[in-house]
């Protein structure tokens, strides 16, 4: 039976695009043959923006770019400046960086994988116990730096402030927890069949398109390709632990899935080994309060959440940056949009965007 | 690690068939002219010793004498990266070849320098504005738009 087309305007306020975030679709029936993204309506000119403020206080920017992870961000552009002005932060710090970057992915991993389940139709419940543990790792960065979401906690040449006493004991009881808890979600979904039935084969791509596409983070891994700049190009102390990298095998709507509840097994595995080895010491470099990086370029990049977090950095020698360009692993991850979601019905559109696990902040920047 | 390539090593994957008149050696990048772009980059993508298959970045950088578009580029088969740069000099009808045959990841990254500094991108199937609307005037990035408030 023949239909007429139809052209839907998906969002930008629709809960499942996950922020301001617009799809022109065409609709075949309920099968979308076309499709359009609009970006652009949390474009906020924060590479304009950073060349008018002075290095450190750029960092206060990053924090607003994937606000589910702002520890990773600020990482990723203090790894740049410290790159750029040729410093290594001391040993301690580094520590710091890489438990605290690790509990941000864990609570950025949360949010990616209770949000699918709350697009597959499971209303709230799952995406609440989610954030429950997220709360936890909330409450551990406030006792860091004393905010929960825009957090500022790195430095360039180390981070804001030593870690208050409480801080360890919370830890531990927090990574006890966290393994019961992932027991608990994987008892209840890796096995579900409306998961299963639902994700299973849905919007699958190969290893070849993704890396095409400058796919990274999850979405490619989830291909059966194993690329982490965590161990393929290790900063900090990424080379001191012992960590596997998950990886898929038909880079579907599962897998991406499956890998982010691996990841967050990994990641507590690191900050376990973390606290093991770190030991007591400086946590800042004695650094001017104005930064003056020589004149030159550098480009820093991390593994967040999403994918690879790049900072390309240049200096003219003044206290702020000349430019300062992001590499978005959620701009870039969304490449493969028409080669995803065409030719498959509206629902599992949903249900895509939200294994997808972009950030609208990192989007339109 | 990944190891980063210098000029003279990026100059040895691009072998004899390649004009090396044309470009200028320096440290850690290779400058390329617009013309030749497309010639470098179909033999840094498809030649073995070289396979860069993931092109990490793409910027645009406003230096007020001239443009410049940096590519970051990435082997995952060899572990090694490389920059080229492009110079564009000129303040209105600014044109580079569009790597996008290349490498569909490009997609975004161009339009995004095409939207924000006014670099148009030759060859790009939908080279057009991303996060600016249409009848958006100027091109933000630049260091001249305005004087941004402090």
């Amino acid at each position: 039976m023949n239909s007429e087309l139809m052209t839907v305007n998906f969002g930008p306020q629709h809960p499942s695009t996950h922020g301001v975030f617009r799809l022109r679709i065409t609709l075949d029936g309920e099968t979308v043959v076309g499709l359009e993204p609009v970006f652009g309506y949390l474009h906020r000119g924060s590479e304009k923006l950073a060349e008018e403020r002075t290095f450190t206080q750029v960092i206060t920017l990053t924090d607003r770019m994937d606000y589910t992870s702002a520890m990773t961000n600020n990482q990723a552009y203090v790894l740049s400046c410290e790159k750029l002005m040729e410093v290594t932060p001391p040993v301690r710090a580094q520590y710091l960086r890489v438990i605290s970057a690790e509990l941000s992915r864990i609570a950025s991993h949360l949010i990616g994988t209770g949000f699918l389940i709350n697009d597959l139709g499971a209303f709230i419940t799952p995406l609440m116990y989610c954030f429950r543990e997220r709360e936890r790792i909330l409450e551990l960065f406030e006792m860091l730096c004393g905010a929960r979401i825009t957090l500022t906690y790195m430095r360039v040449g180390g981070v804001f402030q030593d870690t208050p006493a409480e801080f360890w004991p919370a830890l531990d009881s927090f990574l006890t927890d966290m393994e019961f808890h992932l027991d608990e979600y994987e008892s209840l979904l890796t096995g579900n069949e409306i998961l299963l039935s639902r994700t299973v084969g849905v919007s699958s791509i190969t290893t070849d398109q993704a890396l095409n596409a400058s796919i990274t983070g999850p979405i490619l891994r989830a291909t059966g390709f194993d690329w982490d700049l965590r161990t393929v190009d290790p900063y900090e102390v990424y080379n001191r632990v012992n960590f596997e990298v998950p990886t898929g095998e038909n880079g579907d709507n599962y897998d991406r899935y499956l890998v982010r509840i691996k990841e967050m097994r990994q990641s507590l595995s690191i900050i376990k080994q973390c606290v093991e080895q770190i030991e007591p010491g400086k946590v800042r470099l004695d650094l001017p309060f104005l930064i003056r990086p020589d004149s030159g370029e550098a480009y820093g990049r991390v593994e967040s959440p999403k994918g690879e977090l790049g900072f390309y950095l240049i200096s003219d020698g003044s206290i702020s940056p000349y430019r300062c360009k992001v590499r978005p692993p959620s701009l870039i991850n969304l490449t493969l949009l028409n080669e995803m979601i065409v030719g498959w019905k509206v629902a599992d559109m949903i249900v895509t965007l939200g294994s997808l696990d972009f950030n609208m902040g990192e989007v339109d920047r | 690690m990944i190891r980063q390539l210098n000029s003279n090593e990026i100059i040895k994957l691009l072998g004899k068939d390649f004009d090396s008149q044309s470009i200028d050696e320096s440290k850690n990048e290779l400058y390329v002219s617009a013309d030749q772009l497309t010639n470098v980059c179909s033999i840094l993508k498809n030649t073995k010793q070289a396979s860069f298959d993931l092109l990490t970045c793409i910027s645009g950088v406003d230096y007020v004498e001239y443009f410049q578009v940096v590519y970051h580029l990435t082997s995952t088969i060899h572990k090694h990266s490389c920059v080229l740069k492009v110079n564009l000099f000129g303040r209105s009808d600014l044109v580079c070849p569009s790597v996008y045959k290349f490498w569909q990841g490009a997609d975004f990254q161009e339009r995004e320098i095409w939207d924000l500094l006014g670099i148009y991108f030759e060859g790009h199937p939908n080279m057009k504005r991303i996060f600016l609307w249409d009848g958006f005037e100027g091109h933000p990035l630049r260091r001249d738009y305005l004087e941004s408030p402090r």
